[in-house]
Order: C-alpha cells, then structure tokens, then sequence
C-alpha cells in the first residue's frame, strides 16, 4: 500500500477563486460561478435554436418544444389547469439542474486544466433552489388559502386522539421538504463522483504499481468507470426530474390543498 | 482506539445503511415491473408515481451516505 498516494475524492469540489482570494469580498469569481455561466449559456443556445417558430418546426425547435410541453404536462396533471403559472420556475430549476449535472460529467479534463465542476454538487446551491421551490410553495398557500393552509396537516375523518398523533408528525414531514430536495440532489451528484474518482485512482494506482496484477485493476477499473458513467448520466436525468415532479407536487399542495 | 480509527469503522458501518436502502429501491422497481408486466397499458401512467417512490427510498439510502461523509470528514 502506497502511502503518499493517499486518495483524495474531496478536491474535485473544492471552490476555487479564478480572480482575488476567497477572504477577501464576499463576491469572488470562483470556479463554481463560471461554471454556472457556462450553463447559462448553453441553456440559452438551446432554446434560442428553437425560437424561430416555424409552422413546420425544424428538429431543434422540436426538441425545444418537447422539453417545454415535457414539463407543462407535468405540471398540468400535478396541479391542474392552474399549473400553468408555475411552468416557468419549474422549467428553470429542471433545465437548470439536467444541464449543470450533465456538464459535470462530460470529458473535457482531455483538454488539460478544463475539468469540469459539477454546480449542483454545492450544498448552497441546491438549498438555494429549494428554498425557493418552498418559499413559493408557502407564498401561494398562505396567499390563496390564508390560515386554512394550515388544514394541510389536518387529514379529514381521522379521530381527534389520532390526530393529536398526526398533526406535529405531518408538521414535521412538511418543514423538512425543501431539506430533503437539496440533500438529495447534492449527496447523488457527490456520491456520483466519488464513485468515479475512486475508481479513477485505482486506475492510475495500477499503472503505478507495476507487475501482472497491476494492469490488471487499473482495465478491470476502467471497464467499471465506463459502466458507472453510463449509470450516472441516468441518474443525472433523473435527479432534475425528481427535483421538479416534487416542486410540482409540493405547489399541488399549495394549491389544491389534498 | 484512536480517533481516526474510530472515524473509519463508523464510516464503514453507516455504509451498510447503503445496502439498506438498495434493498427499498429494489423493492419499488421490482414492484413497478411486476405489475407492469400484468397490465402494460396502464404502466405509463403510473411512471410519475414509480419515480417519487424511487426519490424517496433513495433520499434515506443518501442520508446514510451522507452520515459515512460527515464522520469521515467532518467529525
């Protein structure tokens, strides 16, 4: 076991100033904040391609529109016809999240030095989102609903000893949802990258350590890494998915009130 | 036992948690595809439905991962 070849997973999400020094003002660009640029620009690329609205739609202009009535027939199930409105902070976050974690995986570490940061795999990044995400939640339901909002937590026909029971339990589950969309956004994008990174080491540990068995891992590894990208280009897909189906459920429950 | 040794058995044992909630997120897909195969037409519809058990078996099994990270590398 090689002692200075300690595996370090953690560095690849370290936040590093790319102008001025961290402890100096509170607006620094860091490597996160270009990152995030670039999204934005892509995401902006994509759906400029499919503005022109053509009455016979180019292939571009499709896919543009498939994402758009992706996500407003998403809403329009969950919520109902008045989904509609919500149709642009849902978009946002799912355009948003899908790109920033498909960006993370993508291979331009070739070019040496441009190797991606994952945005979404800052904590403050996805609590952000979802404080938001709750904060329209509370905002709609207090507003439409007043103090009845608060009959949320009161399921119907349930006698009074088992409500007593129910209420702080439901209470309880309500206040932890915007903690529990950005927890598992951040831990599934982390855990993705760990997994690569370890793996990656054991690559370049093999090469390193010489001999038959040496080669060996590192190929045994770099079959593993293929199949695990593979796995995590999914759960990328799925994680932006997830975090908008919830948004849109939670603002169902804002709305319509059960 | 000293302190690192001890971060590293913790890690180790919240990572069982892992295998735990591997188990839940089994059980969903395979609940999903089992009556999917017996009623296929309606298996589309209920798509929604098979991602938000999939999210929240997942959620705990991070959780767990999360807790490995934070005795690893927070405590």
């Amino acid at each position: 076991m090689a002692a200075e070849s300690k595996i370090d997973p953690m560095h690849q999400f370290q936040i590093q100033p790319l102008a001025g020094n961290l402890d100096g003002s509170p607006f620094v660009f860091t490597n996160s904040a270009l990152w995030m640029l670039i999204v934005l620009a892509l995401i902006w690329l994509f759906m400029l391609g499919g503005m022109k609205r053509q009455l016979v739609p180019s292939r571009w202009q499709v896919a543009v529109e498939g994402v758009t009535s992706f996500i407003t027939s998403m809403l329009s199930t969950n919520v109902g016809p008045e989904g509609r409105k919500y149709v642009p902070w849902v978009f946002t976050v799912f355009m948003f999240i899908l790109f920033a974690n498909l960006i993370g995986m993508m291979p331009f570490a070739i070019v040496p030095g441009a190797h991606p940061f994952t945005v979404t795999s800052q904590f403050t990044v996805t609590g952000v989102m979802a404080i938001i995400s709750f904060g329209i939640v509370l905002v709609v339901g207090l507003w439409k609903h007043k103090l009845h909002f608060f009959s949320l937590f009161v399921p119907k026909n349930t006698p009074f000893a088992l409500k007593l029971l129910i209420v702080p339990i439901e209470f309880v589950s309500f206040m932890v949802r915007p903690f529990s969309l950005a927890l598992r956004l951040f831990v599934a994008m982390i855990a993705g990258h760990i997994l690569v990174e370890v793996f990656g080491s054991f690559v370049v540990g093999g090469i390193n350590a010489g001999g038959v068995m040496g080669p060996a891992i590192s190929l045994l590894s770099f079959v593993f890494i293929i199949g695990v990208m593979a796995l995590e280009l999914l759960v990328c897909a799925i994680q932006a998915y997830v975090f908008a189906l919830l948004t849109s459920l939670y603002i169902n429950d804002a709305v319509n009130l059960h | 036992m000293d302190l690192e040794a001890a971060k590293v058995i913790g890690a180790g044992l919240a990572a069982i948690g892992v295998g735990a909630a591997a188990i839940g997120v089994g059980n969903v897909f395979g609940s999903f595809l089992e009556s999917a195969i017996r009623n296929p037409a309606a298996a589309d519809g209920q798509q929604g439905r098979l991602f938000i058990g999939f999210a929240a078996a997942e959620l705990l099994g991070l959780i767990a991962f999360a807790v490995a990270m934070i005795i690893l590398y927070a405590v």
